[in-house]
């Protein structure tokens, strides 16, 4: 069963002179829930729509399930669509809303209602078959319109931001909810968020855009523990850069003069040259903050004084001014091993220490 | 408790309706309950004769093909006026659009009329067209016949259809046709399915604002029809200005205003609920324009008709 399902080449789209999509190329394995990323306006939904045939590229192609689909109008496309603004059909019930690809196919009206039913109840609907979309909740339009893209069993399943009308709460219980779906209907996911929490805890893989550009495809762990880039580090949670010149380097341990922290070492396959300008990153809580100086050898200390200190229950965020002036952010979970450590607090002097392997290279300009 | 001026807003609408609507109204009916003058004109005094005389053969044959050049100029109409409307909806720069759609209203309906005459005439513009290039040197008669006419009244009562299809199908949410061709749907049938019955509305009242009018046609059959095109609103005229049965006349107009009210009513009952929201025309209304549409007619056949 494995194999690419959805391959995108090369696929670039302009709107008049603004160009929405740039050389965009991307794999998508069979089964996958794959996630487009990327802040609002950088392309997500124009790539969704060129994979489902409502926008044809300037130039690259689309190939679904290995056939080249480039140019098919979308209802000749093995793929179907949950529309961000759910797109029922205002003037059919809930039942003819999922029955209209079946209605359009001319299925018999046994095997109609059949199906209907057993999609209904995939997203625990049967009661309001007779419903029209009106009279339905914000969760359960969601609900009417994944059922409906389900029904003819495409082989891809594409997904515009479809929690994003929904409240906070209710948007959690639908992401587990549309996780089990992929998990029981075993079909492909292209799931287009903004919300990073959203794509990291459901996806299999991530793909983060910006400016009409893919910047990086990977894991949630890839993306998040080993950002490509500044931006995707940014991006993705929180995080601490460091920027400077190389001043040493022996084998993949880097050491860098970082503006506003001093001397840092950096452990990063990532190969820096003497001279190069770089930038590093450290995720806040890989950052270790204590009032007494920290014990260990091959690690970063850096001294600061606590700025602001955020309690916000399970964790506090720390932000610490450094003696050069630089602001770092720093996670400290309230686990029950943390309880005997003496509090720090607004204006402590404190050390910040962290491992140079979890540092990353994410820039490199060559000096 | 607060103020409720509701009554007195709608007092000036109450008087005019009253006074040149409802009045002129009720001359007609009283008119053709009437003795009918030796010259035109009634005499007071009660009779049924106007009924009586409208079970006539050759009234019941021209209110038969009035009813099927209605019928057909109005399809004609719609259909044309909903790609048009469409077009319009979705265009970059709609004000441009719906000015070109408005244009026309800003010349006279009889001076149209003419244009038409000057098109399609023996000598016309479309003839010489042909004859330049090369066709039937004497050209074709293009007026005087049916076809003529159901052109002409599709022209003039277009941007009638256009109007309502166009409001209704501007607040048609586009996305329902993207996903209906997601869902397997081919153009057509997205058009056919989804979009349709979501501009229900729009299609009735551009339905009503076209039939009705045409159903009362005077001036387009008259100028641009031959002798076998004439419609019911010519009969009227002729009972007025030629025979001078005022009351036949009369009776004639009430009878058809009376069996287009009840169609109308029938119609926009049938009507299902959330229709009526999108369509944002109340069936009140459209019965009201069909009588005002009535009435105009008759009191222009006393004036000599401007129609
Ligand atoms: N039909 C269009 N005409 C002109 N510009 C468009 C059109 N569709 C999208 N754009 C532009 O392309 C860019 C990317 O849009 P989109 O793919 O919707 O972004 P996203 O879904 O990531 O928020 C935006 O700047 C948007 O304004
Ligand atoms: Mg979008």
């Amino acid at each position: 069963m494995k194999g690419s399902d959805v391959a995108v080449s090369s696929v670039s789209k302009s709107f008049g002179a603004f160009a929405a999509l740039k050389d965009v190329s991307l794999e998508i394995q069979k089964g996958e829930f794959f996630s487009l990323l990327g802040p609002s306006g950088c392309g997500k939904t124009t790539l969704l729509r060129v994979i489902a045939g409502f926008e044809d590229p300037d130039a690259g192609s689309v190939k679904i399930d290995g056939a080249e689909v480039t140019g098919l109008s979308p209802d000749k496309r093995h793929c179907n669509t949950v529309f961000q603004s759910y797109a029922l059909f205002p003037h059919l019930t809930v039942f003819e809303n999922v029955a209209f690809p079946l209605r359009i196919k001319k299925t018999p009206a046994r095997l109609v209602k059949e199906l209907v039913f057993k999609h209904l109840s995939l997203v625990q609907l049967e009661a309001h078959a007779n419903k029209k979309p009106s009279q339905l909740s914000g969760g359960q339009k969601q609900r009417v319109a994944i059922a409906r893209a389900l029904i003819n069993e495409p082989s891809v399943l594409l997904l515009d931001e479809p929690l994003s009308a929904l409240d906070a709460k209710l948007r959690q219980h639908m992401l587990m909810e549309l996780d089990a779906i992929h998990d029981k209907v075993g079909i492909t996911f292209i799931y287009v968020t903004h919300d990073q929490q959203e794509a990291l805890s459901v996806s299999d893989r991530i793909a983060v855009m910006n400016a009409g550009l893919v910047l990086q495809v990977g894991s949630p762990q890839q993306i998040y523990e080993n950002p490509a880039s500044e931006f995707v580090a940014r991006f993705i949670g929180e995080t601490n850069i460091f920027q400077g010149p190389v001043l040493s380097r022996h084998g993949t341990l880097t050491t860098l003069e970082a503006e506003g922290c001093g001397t840092i070492l950096v452990d990063d396959e990532t190969i820096a040259n003497v001279g190069d300008r770089i930038t590093a990153t450290i995720r806040p809580e890989k950052i270790r903050i204590s009032n007494e100086i920290p014990a260990a050898d091959n690690i970063n200390i850096v001294r600061g004084i606590v700025e602001e200190p955020v309690y916000s229950g399970f964790q506090t965020k720390y932000i610490v001014r450094t003696e050069g002036g630089a602001r770092l952010t720093i996670f400290r979970q309230h686990a029950a091993w943390s309880e005997g450590i003496p509090d720090i607090e607004w204006k402590d002097k404190v050390y910040l220490s962290f491992s140079a392997r979890d540092l990353v290279i994410v820039e490199r300009d060559k000096g | 408790m607060k103020k409720n001026y509701g009554t007195a807003y709608a007092a000036p609408q109450a008087l005019w309706l009253t006074v040149f609507f409802a009045a002129p109204l009720l001359i007609i009916i009283a008119y053709s309950f009437l003795k009918k003058g030796l010259y035109g004109g009634v005499e007071l005094e009660f009779s049924l004769r106007a009924y009586t005389d409208m079970a006539n053969p050759t009234l019941l044959r021209v209110a038969l093909k009035t009813l099927w050049v209605s019928l057909a100029a109005t399809v004609a109409t719609i259909l044309i006026a909903l790609p048009c409307g469409y077009s319009v909806a979705r265009s970059q720069n709609q004000a441009i659009r719906l000015f070109l759609v408005i244009v026309p209203f800003w010349t006279n309906f009889l001076v149209r009329i003419y244009a038409w005459i000057a098109i399609l005439g023996n000598e016309g513009f479309l003839n010489q067209a042909l004859r330049f290039l090369g066709f039937r040197p004497e050209g074709y008669q293009f007026l005087y016949n049916q076809g003529a006419v159901i052109l002409v009244l599709v022209y003039m009562y277009l941007p009638y259809a256009i109007l309502p299809l166009f409001s209704t199908i501007d607040k048609f949410d586009f996305t329902l046709l993207e996903a209906a061709r997601d869902l397997g749907a081919s153009r057509m049938q997205s058009y056919i399915k989804v979009m349709l019955p979501n501009i229900r509305g729009g299609v009735v009242t551009a339905v009503l604002f076209t039939f009705i009018p045409i159903f009362g046609a005077y001036a387009v059959p008259l100028l641009i029809g031959g002798k076998d095109s004439y419609m019911l609103g010519n009969v009227i005229a002729d009972q007025v200005t030629k025979t001078r049965n005022w009351p036949l006349a009369a009776a004639i107009s009430m009878t058809v205003t009376l069996i287009t009210a009840i169609a109308v009513f029938l119609f926009a009952l049938k009507k299902p609920k959330e229709h009526l929201e999108v369509a944002d025309v109340d069936p009140a209304s459209i019965g009201h324009d069909l009588l005002v549409s009535k009435v105009r007619v008759k009191t222009m056949h006393k004036k000599g008709g401007e129609r």
